[in-house]
């Protein structure tokens, strides 16, 4: 016998409610829970910082930028990339950390090419001193495109070699010491496997910071 | 390459190793038996049922098996109500307690698309949920949806698989009492063993997995100047629901849903995990095995022609990238640490399923790459598909394939014993065709009036791709979008003075709810027509429908059918720009 109309009616509401505290409450409660007790490091957002001072997250690739002094239209101040620092990805949201969204520049849009041009002779004007011999054509494709978060902590390694000789001569380092800084705060695939290999740049940053410290 | 190509072929290896797995594990779910989750699956199950005031003693809860009117009013009026609390949740975000950021309302034809959204599995998102949700519209409301909707559509897909196999449903008396009525189940108990024995469980283990990697999840507000919120115990869900709906605009791009390449592999297991299952819970279901092979074999193969084409497309670089002197694969809108392999195999894994979440840019892939979704969603969903709603597309694709043999051999079709008639055949060509016909009338409309033009972003064959992918991913219930496409504009966050567009709203929030339970209503009256037919024994005539050579039919029967559909609407955009280095 099917229910009557009205009693189920009653039952469909009550579902939504019992599930709701389930699956809405009790679930994420939970899972809260065990992942703050457990690990709250990472849950809270991965945060680091040097000399005691949160610097961002190891998970979110911000620019380390320098101020011109300049302002622009808007009278906002004009920054550009500080060369004794890693640079991450270009980012389409200028490194926001609470928004995020695509570039959505298309694969045959005009504006694209313009921007990619602009991002490579940038790239070229920050690293040629340092690496001669460097051209558009040898950028690692990843210094000039736009990651997907806005935020992509990582960079290539044939990245992050190119930017060491110039971190290495703006802070007058050994190149040596900078590139060892790039290889202890490499990943390779997963299992060996999985995903690309990387260079995490906020953590590469706190080292340099922490060198500044030392020294 | 070769790297890539290992990538791939270790993913497709551990999915054929969980299918067996969780796809016995739904059966013994799905029949009613007991399963290792018992201990503590079994007392969540009794407690809803004494909450929901059906369970006698101690909880138990033997239902009365319903006909198919009585499954469907089930699914739609819980359906309903889940919308209508949904619909709440996000009028009222102004009230909500946690609400860090101030947050108010969207406008109401953005809250009209978003809610219809959830409901129906599809998490199209007009809305960025950093900058618009509460932690509780986010938690209490959308996580909810992405449970019970993935929940309804096993239901529904468990309803067909038991007409066809004419079994009795597992608490009737009598063996045959169930099928000889045209019963097909309870839906309240469906809804709650779904739930509990199989979503629940698994959710709840991936989403403390994904915190180890770096997944947030905290109560807390925005920390030096960074967005956070519950997010893996969503992102789990999300993925097993094959929902898709992110906790931020760009989704699992996103390092805090989507931190390393362990996680990448993980979401891409979860979405793929339950729609591949089913076919065997489908095999073990009607008693043959073989018959979930075949089907899984005709999936697969599908599967693995859209993974060699967008990972060979985004190998290379788009024509703006090399015009502009650039070489390498295309990394525009991706992320480092997936690179163009594991996004290009997201892109697959989430289109052809109903998921929809990304961790890449679709507007940002090249011609060739982004014809691929496209085509993928052109299947309607049947390659894995949604949850319980890839089965059951697919299934009435196996229907069709059936009559169509059926005729070349010139014999009545049957299908599992039960012969397929003039009302089956009506029904599944209904069903198969709702779907075109809703995109094809949504992407009309919006290029053909000029409401449209405001959504569009995009200029030249882009700004096409946009809006019919909008719609072939509304009306398939996907949710992944090239995002240049909006219906909502929002200067600030919180949704101060922010403005919906409301056609874009209101027509997708239709195509999306009419994508939905246009097709489950025809699938249940299916099931109804399919339960009361006697199964006659196999015999020398008979189609066999667990052959490889069965599987090849029933691939040609999906592509002709997407092929004669969307060609038209393929070639004007992602074709175009795939064939031509010029730039608009």
């Amino acid at each position: 016998m099917p229910m009557p109309l009205p009693k189920e009616v009653l039952t469909a509401v009550r579902a939504m409610v019992v599930l709701t505290v389930l699956l809405g409450l009790a679930y994420p409660a939970v899972v809260t829970g065990v992942a703050q007790l457990t690990m709250p490091d990472r849950a809270n957002g991965s945060f680091i910082a040097s000399d005691g001072q949160v610097t961002g997250s190891r998970l979110l690739g911000v620019a380390p930028t320098l101020d011109t002094g300049k302002q622009d239209d808007n009278g906002d101040p004009v920054t550009a990339p500080d060369p004794s620092f890693f640079q991450p990805r270009p980012s389409a949201t200028g490194y926001a950390t609470d928004t995020s969204y695509f570039s959505n520049r298309g694969p045959n849009s005009d504006t694209a090419r313009q921007f990619y041009k602009e991002e490579a002779a940038a790239y070229l004007a920050l690293n040629a001193p340092t690496s001669p011999g460097l051209t558009v054509g040898k950028i690692p494709i990843d210094a000039v495109t736009t990651s997907g978060s806005g935020v992509d902590p990582e960079i290539s390694k044939a990245n992050a070699a190119i930017q060491a000789r110039r971190v290495a001569a703006a802070r007058g380092l050994p190149p040596a010491q900078v590139a060892a800084l790039v290889r202890k705060h490499s990943r390779g695939r997963f299992l060996g496997v999985f995903g690309e290999p990387g260079v995490n740049v906020p953590e590469l940053n706190r080292s340099l910071r922490n060198l500044e410290a030392t020294s | 390459m070769a790297q890539g190509i290992l990538q791939i072929a270790l993913f497709c290896a551990l999915i054929v190793a969980i299918v067996p797995l969780l796809g016995g594990h739904m059966a013994r779910v799905f029949r009613g038996e007991r399963t290792f989750l018992d201990p503590l699956s079994g007392r969540l199950e009794r407690g809803t049922y004494r909450l929901l005031g059906v369970g006698g003693r101690g909880g138990r809860w033997e239902p009365d098996p319903q006909d198919w009117k009585a499954y469907a009013r089930s699914v739609l009026l819980f359906s309903a109500a889940g919308w209508l609390l949904l619909f709440v949740i996000l009028r009222t975000q102004s009230l909500h307690p946690l609400n860090h950021g101030d947050f108010r309302s969207a406008p109401w034809d953005v809250t009209f698309n978003t809610v219809s959204s959830f409901v129906t599995n599809t998490n199209w998102q007009f809305y960025g949920g950093e900058t618009t949700m509460t932690y509780v519209s986010q938690a209490v409301g959308l996580t909810v949806q992405n449970f019970v909707s993935a929940a309804v559509g096993l239901a529904v897909a468990v309803a067909l698989i038991r007409a066809l196999a004419g079994r009795r449903v597992p608490t009737a008396g009598d063996p045959d009492a169930g099928a000889a009525a045209g019963t097909i189940g309870n839906f309240w108990q469906d809804l709650t063993r779904a739930i509990t024995h199989v979503l629940l469980p698994i959710a709840f283990v991936a989403a403390l997995v994904l915190v180890t990697q770096g997944v947030l999840q905290t109560l807390g507000a925005t920390a030096h100047g960074v967005a956070r919120g519950p997010v893996a115990s969503q992102e789990a869900i999300k993925e097993l629901g094959t929902n898709g709906g992110g906790f931020f605009n760009v989704n699992a791009a996103h390092p805090f849903e989507n931190p390393t390449a362990f996680s990448n592999l993980l979401e891409m297991l979860l979405i793929l995990a339950i729609p591949a299952s089913l076919t065997m819970t489908y095999g073990r279901m009607v008693g043959s095995r073989r018959q979930g092979w075949a089907v899984f074999g005709a999936m697969s193969l599908l599967f693995l022609v859209s993974v060699a084409v967008v990972f060979a497309a985004e190998r290379h670089g788009t024509p703006a990238q090399t015009i502009a002197g650039l070489h390498g694969v295309n990394l525009e809108g991706k992320e480092l640490r997936n690179g163009s392999t594991m996004s290009a195999l997201f892109t697959a894994v989430t289109t052809v399923t109903s998921c929809g979440a990304v961790n890449s840019a679709f507007e940002s892939m090249t011609g060739l790459g982004g014809l691929v979704p496209m085509v993928n969603l052109g299947y309607g969903e049947s390659v894995f598909g949604g949850v319980g709603t890839g089965l059951y597309t697919m299934l009435m694709y196996v229907l069709l394939a059936v009559f169509i043999g059926g005729l070349m051999v010139g014999r009545t079709p049957e299908f599992l014993g039960k012969k397929i008639e003039a009302k089956e055949i009506k029904l599944v060509s209904l069903g198969i065709l709702v779907t075109p016909l809703l995109v094809l009338l949504g992407s009309g409309l919006a290029l053909a009036t000029k409401y449209g033009a405001p959504s569009i972003y995009a200029t030249g064959p882009q700004g096409f791709s946009e809006t019919f992918y909008a719609y072939l991913s509304q009306a398939n219930n996907n949710g992944s979008a090239f995002a240049g496409y909006t219906g909502f504009l929002q200067p600030d966050a919180g949704n101060a003075g922010s403005n919906g567009v409301t056609f874009a709203d209101v027509i997708g929030g239709l195509v999306m709810l009419a994508g939905r339970f246009v097709p489950i209503l025809i699938v249940l009256a299916l099931a109804g027509s399919l339960a009361g037919k006697r199964a006659a024994p196999v015999g020398a005539g008979t189609l066999r429908t667990d052959t490889g050579t069965f599987a090849g039919l029933l691939i040609g029967v999906v592509v002709l059918i997407g092929a004669l559909t969307f060609f038209p609407a393929l070639l004007l955009g992602p074709v175009v720009q795939g064939l031509t280095d010029h730039l608009f």
